[in-house]
């Protein structure tokens, strides 16, 4: 997804640091996209350029000013001094990768999302080696009831990216969170709550938005083999400007 | 869908078909039929126009809507650590076998479901249980139970079960000005027009009242930020979910001062410059619902509230009681607004703050029961006689729901400023080990600190006092505290949604046998990360009560532990039996323990 205004310089930009780096805002809007903007990366699964603030993911719990906040979520003000590439921070970021690995039913070497898959990249590149945290091993249903998508919930990591992409990019309501605690999980909005009665079309950007491997196109699987996918060929880290799904 | 019946349709048209009026709705039409089935959710999704994947998205985030069958009769036992000590389980357990049915599972014919919530605000007249999320029983008794069992068995309806069973009594022990003599209706805001909305603000700022459900925010700044704005509509709020463990002081100012608190939300009205009000009260507390609207009622009678208040041309204000459904996260101010506006109760991005965008993405002022009864006072007497109570920091009083390990539980308003000791002295508590102080998102003290003053530049609190004494284990003090907040996680963030669990995880290990002082390293990580990391301050809390009582009674943890080093999370000798029984060989060689 293209930003038309990438790029363009104004005389009197107003500056934030990033990590020690003068990085450009744009009033209202939020600290990950100002970075990214500036080819800054900071961690993130829950948020995309396209869908606005969320923050539920966390990963990009930044230090401002000696406080936390979800870079996600907070706007920059001239002069704030902004903490994300820590050592302190990113043993947090690994805590909460663990987390969402040990929440769902995560095996990589199975998935066909793998090399694609924003979780997995993100951990690789945390250097995530084990999930520490004992595994929850949740029971979760698969949707193969539509001709051309899959719906694995067994990887959700309750990113809402869908929800919000649906609603605000394809003008339908194809999804919603429901439940609550550990027990939340990904609706689909159908009489039978099945994904073949539902609106979504597989075009839809809501299926192209999933960071990790629960929407699928059915026969695509493995049309790129793994080790050329996109991660396979560069970490999620050195990828800020193609951050798009 | 077709509506049902021409009760579904009244039902929709006294909520004018409004998709913010969505939990109300859906609350009461399942009064009517016990649970939700998919049909009645299809139902509204088409009346209100909303998908219905929302709808039900709704459903699941509360925990007193079911679109799963229940019992005709559901009893919910009140789980609260003081419940527990007061022999909740065993009357639980009690129940269920006199019943013959297992906790959270429906009986085969349908008749009745068992099952725990979060407190129901009746820790001073425990152990006690919700009865189909409308009725309560105070003072449960195993004769009590016993008789509970054949009521239910001869479906005697809840409304002819004994009336002394739902007697909740008030227990005002120890009174100052909020729980004293109240002033005349209307007084409060013949002060407040006398002055004027800016005096009015004035004198709310010299009184240096803060807030008191928790965050102890200054009210008078809050209330001038929501004036300063410009809006076409402002709303006043009253945050009546009293949700924190521990803490019922609201139901007893809802239940005997319903005109004070309604008395601070209109003066709030004139401040703020609000059209209308909105009380949010939370689901346990629905059988004080007739009584507030009867107030209500009276309080339009006689020119309190409506058009032109008292014959003020252009102060025009009502209030409406919209009813919880079960979920503590809707305490939290912005939750608060998503449920009033009908939807699952996450918590907002903040900033920007309700003052700015609110209900309806108006500027809303959010507080407390408590605040409101205090700013009557303030009108009525003046700021500086309130601030010239408590101390310079912490002005005023504070009513503290004293339960626990005491002989005379209830509540007790004293100025801030008071000592932890004092509070202990008077409710009759002996050899205490510990209280915790403002719920378990508050602060756990030992006895080394009860000379430590309630106050918010030493011990703020939202207002529960739960008392230990030394017979108490803390350990299941923390247990009890971790499942509730995994109970009551929203599931919105990743650290709240899973390390409130992992807690939980941890804590049971320990529990078993199994634990090891690894075990408490990892405890006191999640503590760590959940208080930097978490999208509002439930997940923020939800360690205090593990980390507190680590800190201050690791003993009580070490006494649970299997050793000081590695233990794993199952019986590993155990694991060995399958393979023993297979070979036939039970010697010293098939023990791990005994292995050569």
């Amino acid at each position: 997804m293209t930003d038309p205004q990438l790029g363009v310089d104004s005389v009197d930009q107003q500056m934030f640091l990033l990590d020690g780096h003068e990085v450009a805002f744009r009033p209202g809007d939020t600290n990950l996209a100002d970075a990214r903007r500036g080819g800054h990366y900071i961690p993130h699964l829950s948020w995309h350029p396209d869908l606005g603030a969320h923050g539920s993911c966390r990963l990009c719990t930044v230090r401002v000013n000696g406080r936390s906040a979800a870079a996600c979520a907070m706007q920059a003000v001239a002069g704030l001094d902004v903490q994300s590439n820590t050592e302190e921070l990113n043993v947090q970021r690994k805590t909460l990768l663990q987390m969402l690995f040990v929440e769902g039913n995560h095996f990589c070497p199975s998935c066909e999302k793998s090399g694609n898959c924003r979780l997995q990249a993100t951990a690789y590149d945390l250097g995530m080696l084990s999930p520490h945290f004992e595994e929850f091993y949740p029971d979760r249903p698969v949707d193969a009831s539509h001709p051309d998508l899959l719906l694995d919930l067994n990887r959700c990591i309750l990113c809402g990216l869908c929800v919000r992409a649906s609603q605000l990019l394809d003008g339908k309501h194809v999804f919603a969170i429901g439940g609550h605690g550990t027990q939340s999980h990904l609706l689909v909005d159908s009489p039978s709550g099945q994904l073949k009665d539902s609106a979504v079309a597989a075009s839809d950007h809501a299926v192209d938005s999933c960071p990790v491997g629960v929407i699928l196109h059915k026969r695509r699987g493995f049309v790129v083999p793994i080790g050329q996918r996109r991660f396979d060929l560069k970490p999620v880290s050195q990828q800020v400007e193609e951050d798009s799904p | 869908m077709k509506p049902m019946t021409a009760g579904f349709e009244a039902l929709l048209e006294r909520h004018h078909r409004q998709p913010d009026r969505l939990v109300q709705i859906l609350r009461e039409l399942q009064a009517q039929q016990h649970w939700l089935p998919r049909a009645s959710l299809m139902a509204v999704a088409d009346a209100l126009r909303l998908p219905l994947a929302h709808v039900e998205g709704v459903v699941g985030f509360y925990r007193f809507l079911h679109c799963q069958p229940v019992g005709a009769y559901r009893v919910l036992f009140s789980d609260n650590i003081t419940d527990r000590m007061q022999g909740s389980e065993a009357l639980m357990q009690g129940l269920c076998a006199l019943l013959r049915v297992e906790p959270k599972v429906v009986r085969a014919d349908g008749r009745v479901s068992v099952a725990v919530t979060s407190c129901i605000g009746l820790g001073d007249q425990g152990p006690s249980a919700l009865i189909n999320h409308h009725r309560v029983v105070t003072r449960l008794t195993p004769g009590r139970i016993q008789q509970m069992a054949e009521l239910i068995e001869h479906q005697v309806p809840v409304d002819a079960w004994p009336e002394e069973w739902q007697q909740v009594d008030d227990q005002i022990r120890l009174a100052d000005v909020l729980l004293g003599p109240q002033p005349a209706p209307g007084d409060g805001i013949v002060a407040a027009l006398a002055r004027g909305p800016q005096a009015m603000l004035d004198e709310l700022k010299r009184s240096k009242l803060r807030g008191r459900g928790g965050a102890g925010y200054a009210t008078a700044t809050k209330w001038q930020q929501c004036r300063e704005t410009h809006a076409p509509m402002r709303y006043v709020v009253c945050n009546a979910d009293e949700g924190e463990p521990g803490t019922f002081k609201d139901r007893v100012l809802l239940n005997r001062y319903a005109e004070t608190v309604f008395e601070g939300m209109t003066i709030a009205a004139l401040v703020v410059g609000a059209q209308r009000g909105l009380m949010y009260l939370r689901g346990e507390y629905r059988y004080l619902l007739d009584a507030l609207e009867g107030v209500l009622a009276r309080r339009r009678r006689q020119g309190w509230l409506g058009v032109a208040v008292q014959g003020h041309a252009g102060f025009d204000f009502d209030i409406d009681i919209h009813v919880g459904a079960g979920a503590y996260v809707c305490g939290e101010e912005s939750a608060l607004i998503e449920s009033l506006e009908g939807k699952r109760g996450t918590p907002r991005i903040r900033p920007p703050f309700p003052v700015e965008r609110g209900y309806l993405d108006q500027p809303t002022t959010v507080n407390n029961v408590e605040t409101f009864c205090a700013v009557v006072q303030i009108a009525v007497h003046g700021g500086a006689w309130w601030a010239g109570i408590g101390t310079p920091q912490s002005t005023g009083t504070k009513i503290h729901s004293v339960s626990g390990d005491c002989d005379r539980p209830g509540l007790y308003e004293y100025p801030l400023g008071t000592r932890i000791g004092r509070i202990l002295e008077d409710c009759g508590a002996h050899d205490t080990q510990a209280v915790q102080v403002g719920g378990p998102s508050g602060v756990c003290l030992s006895a080394s600190e009860f000379g430590r003053r309630i106050g918010f530049e030493d011990v703020p609190t939202a207002g529960a006092f739960m008392v230990f004494s030394r017979a108490r284990d803390m350990f299941d003090v923390a247990c009890n505290f971790a499942q509730f907040f995994a109970h009551e996680s929203c599931g919105f963030c990743t650290p709240c949604r899973v390390g409130t669990e992992l807690v939980v995880r941890r804590l049971d290990k320990i529990k078993r046998g199994y634990g090891s002082s690894e075990d408490i390293q990892v405890l006191y990580e999640l503590d760590k990360l959940m208080h930097g990391t978490t999208h509002c301050g439930l997940g923020a809390a939800a360690c205090n009560p593990l980390h507190d009582t680590i800190a201050k009674f690791r003993p009580a943890y070490e006494r649970h532990l299997q050793s000081l080093h590695f233990a794993p999370g199952f019986d590993m000798d155990a694991e060995l039996s399958q393979a023993r029984r297979a070979t036939g060989r039970d010697d010293r060689g098939a023990h791990l323990e005994t292995l050569a």
